[in-house]
């Protein structure tokens, strides 16, 4: 994965609650076994109104998503955020994350942005009032920065320092195998195996 | 000061502990489907890696599978089975395809073969994997990068949740299901009500649903947002599990049901929220919206908007009720449906099949009313079928189909139409969740039942005598 330090880029606001991932890419794109080019298919049912905030030209190029709380609910389907990333966004900002959503995120170089609910709003009428505003992601100082807006965000130490160095969350785990084979050695040996049984 | 089910459950299963990184924990159970994992054997495969347990790994087909005939006939989704088949072969897990006799949606085959059990890890890259913690099992759905670590380690690192009770005092009605019951509850806590934490589902009416019942509760967890629900294995459980095809037998069945008796919440465990819910003022209740939070008794009508505080609750419910052509003030039981569907990891067991042939028997499924029946798993269409309950569903108008997600999720031909309007005993009302255009009103199996009967939103009391 891509190391993490900083984004800085322009930011799109949509103001709806409860976005939930057969939203942000709906289950005809699961059809597919490959992991590129989901981007065309983000938001597809909404983008067909021509009003819909992605469909508006001053946001054109925006690469950080402000939302209303409980983005990313539903299912757990990871394609959602290969389909954020592909079609451009780093980041996404919103009150409330679903726990999956947010896992997935951090695995695939999404950076969940959890800010209370004013700072989300203080950000997205800044945005609604000036679509050229700079906004500033800095995962070092677990911080948002636009304008006059300094705003910090949640995130673990070991999250933040696996991000930035852009580690692989398997080859970390295997550092440990050790720890995982004495384990095996200590599983009861009633717990099931899926070989059929004879 | 004592541990909470969960707690025990987690900390049994610790392989490494270190300050300041997540636990690394282990998993026992690791089940897969077609849709969330072949990025995953793609990311094994490139980096040289291979399936660490595979003896502890199961695999289904079941979004893709169309259920009226053994056929796939889009390429698309033909490709994902067979890549689903390519990697279980290359890797040696075993996988029950469609037409075998024990395929099946992943939430009921599990339970049925009793490879779920008490006290167990049990992941799947789907969110309903939370269904399987009505053993008592900590089980919770996963990304595809997750599937990839479980794949290689068998193990996942992973912080540790925060724990909530819900108590469900009194017992339900009769006509009452456990379905009402969880659509009442996330009514009452939103859908956002759980981030964070692994449920405990507990109280009289819990401890006296059946083990389907408590199935279809924990199923819904992840609709308000739990990362897992949880139900403390007793005297039902056993019974349910007991000469199951991979249930411990022998010495090891007493050996092990000594285990799980100590797999309850201690007096003294405290947890982090608690929320209180009486069973015996639910009635059958239907969701109105386009997320499972938007919900009503049937009684009662399409609440207005307009009386709800400004903000993003309020917009939601205009949003939702411009998209489900409804109009505040509308009684629930003047609202009529063009389909109705009997199935999904949600409903789609022996019980909820039996509750709906009940309402059904004698009776005729409504004038150009599509009506199908989906058995959770092919188990459960034999089963059907030895007891009769095809015919009582043939008889009346029904399809009769093999098993599958169906029109659960729109990946397979069971689709709505826009604009047509479904009664669902699955778990998600989202916009375009069951085709696109489709308006969902998520319902229990009796009221599916009898709502197909009259063609409008119904309760089998509604419905005159045979």
């Amino acid at each position: 994965m891509d190391a993490f330090t900083a984004h800085v880029g322009r930011a799109v606001p949509l103001r709806r609650s409860d976005v939930d991932t057969d939203q942000i890419i709906p289950s005809d794109w699961l059809k597919r076994v490959e992991r590129t080019g989901f981007g065309a298919g983000l938001f597809s049912e909404w983008r067909e109104d021509p009003a819909f905030v992605l469909n508006q030209e001053r946001y054109a190029g925006a690469s950080i998503l402000l939302a209303g709380q409980n983005f990313g609910t539903g299912s757990s389907r990871e394609h959602a955020v290969w389909a954020l990333t592909d079609f451009g966004f780093r980041a996404v900002v919103s009150e409330r994350f679903a726990d999956i959503f947010r896992s997935n995120s951090l695995k695939g170089g999404l950076l969940p942005v959890q800010l209370a609910r004013g700072e989300v709003e203080a950000l997205m009428a800044l945005v609604e009032a000036d679509h050229t505003v700079e906004v500033t992601v800095d995962l070092v100082a677990r911080e948002l920065r636009a304008a006059d807006l300094v705003a910090h965000f949640p995130l673990d130490d070991f999250t933040r320092w696996r991000l930035m160095e852009g580690l692989d969350d398997i080859g970390l785990t295997l550092l440990h195998e050790q720890d995982i084979s004495s384990y095996e050695q200590r599983r009861p040996s009633r717990l099931p195996s899926t070989r059929p049984v004879a | 000061m004592g541990r909470t089910l969960a707690e025990k459950v987690w900390d049994a299963h610790v392989v490494r502990k270190a300050e300041g990184e997540p636990d690394l924990v282990y998993i026992d159970l690791h089940l897969v489907h077609e849709v969330t994992s072949p990025q995953a054997f793609d990311g094994l495969r490139l980096a040289g890696r291979t399936v660490r347990r595979p003896e502890l790994t199961l695999a289904t087909e079941d979004h893709n599978v169309p259920t009226d005939a053994l056929t796939i006939t889009d390429p698309i989704s033909l490709k994902q089975v067979e890549t689903l088949r390519a990697n279980c072969q290359e890797f040696d897990i075993r996988l029950h395809s469609m037409g075998d006799a024990k395929q099946g949606i992943v939430h009921v085959i599990g339970p049925q073969l009793g490879v779920t059990q008490p006290g167990m890890t049990i992941v799947c890259g789907d969110s309903h994997t939370s269904t399987h913690g009505a053993f008592g099992a900590l089980a919770f759905g996963i990304g595809t990068s997750e599937v990839e670590h479980v794949l290689a380690t068998q193990t996942l690192p992973l912080v540790r949740p925060k724990t909530m009770a819900v108590t469900v005092e009194g017992r339900l009605q009769p006509g009452v299901t456990s379905k009402d019951l969880v659509l009442a509850l996330i009514a009452q806590v939103g859908t956002g009500g759980g981030q964070g934490h692994v449920v405990e589902y507990r109280g009289e009416a819990v401890r006296a649903l059946s083990m389907e019942g408590r199935m279809t509760v924990c199923n819904m967890s992840i609709e308000w947002g739990a990362r897992a629900g949880m139900i403390a294995p007793d005297e039902t459980t056993y019974a349910y599990l007991e000469a199951r095809e991979h249930a411990p037998a022998g010495a090891d069945w007493s050996v092990a049901v000594t285990d799980w008796q100590a797999l309850r919440t201690d007096d003294d465990a405290v947890f982090d929220k608690e929320v209180f819910l009486n069973a015996s003022v639910v009635t059958p209740f239907v969701t109105w919206g386009t997320n499972p939070g938007q919900g009503v008794a049937l009684s009662a009508s399409v609440p207005d908007p307009g009386a709800m505080p400004l903000g993003s609750e309020r917009d939601a419910a205009e949003r939702a009720l411009a998209y489900m052509g409804l109009t505040a003030g509308t009684p629930m039981r003047e609202i009529a449906v063009d389909t109705v569907f009997l199935g999904s990891c949600t409903n789609g067991r022996m019980e909820d099949l039996r509750a709906a042939a009940e309402v059904v028997k004698g009776r005729r499924v409504a004038d150009g009313l599509r009506a199908l029946v989906v058995p959770g798993s092919m188990l459960v269409k034999l089963q059907a079928e030895k007891e009769g309950l095809d015919s009582v569903f043939r008889d009346a108008g029904f399809d009769w189909r093999n098993a599958g997600c169906s029109m659960c999720l729109a990946m397979n031909p069971d689709t709505l139409a826009p604009g047509e309007r479904s009664a669902s005993t699955s778990n998600r009302n989202f916009e375009g969740r069951q085709g696109r255009g489709g308006r969902t009103h998520l319902v229990s199996p009796a009221v599916a039942a009898a709502t197909a009967i009259t063609g409008y939103l119904t309760a089998p009391a509604d419905l005159q005598e045979v």
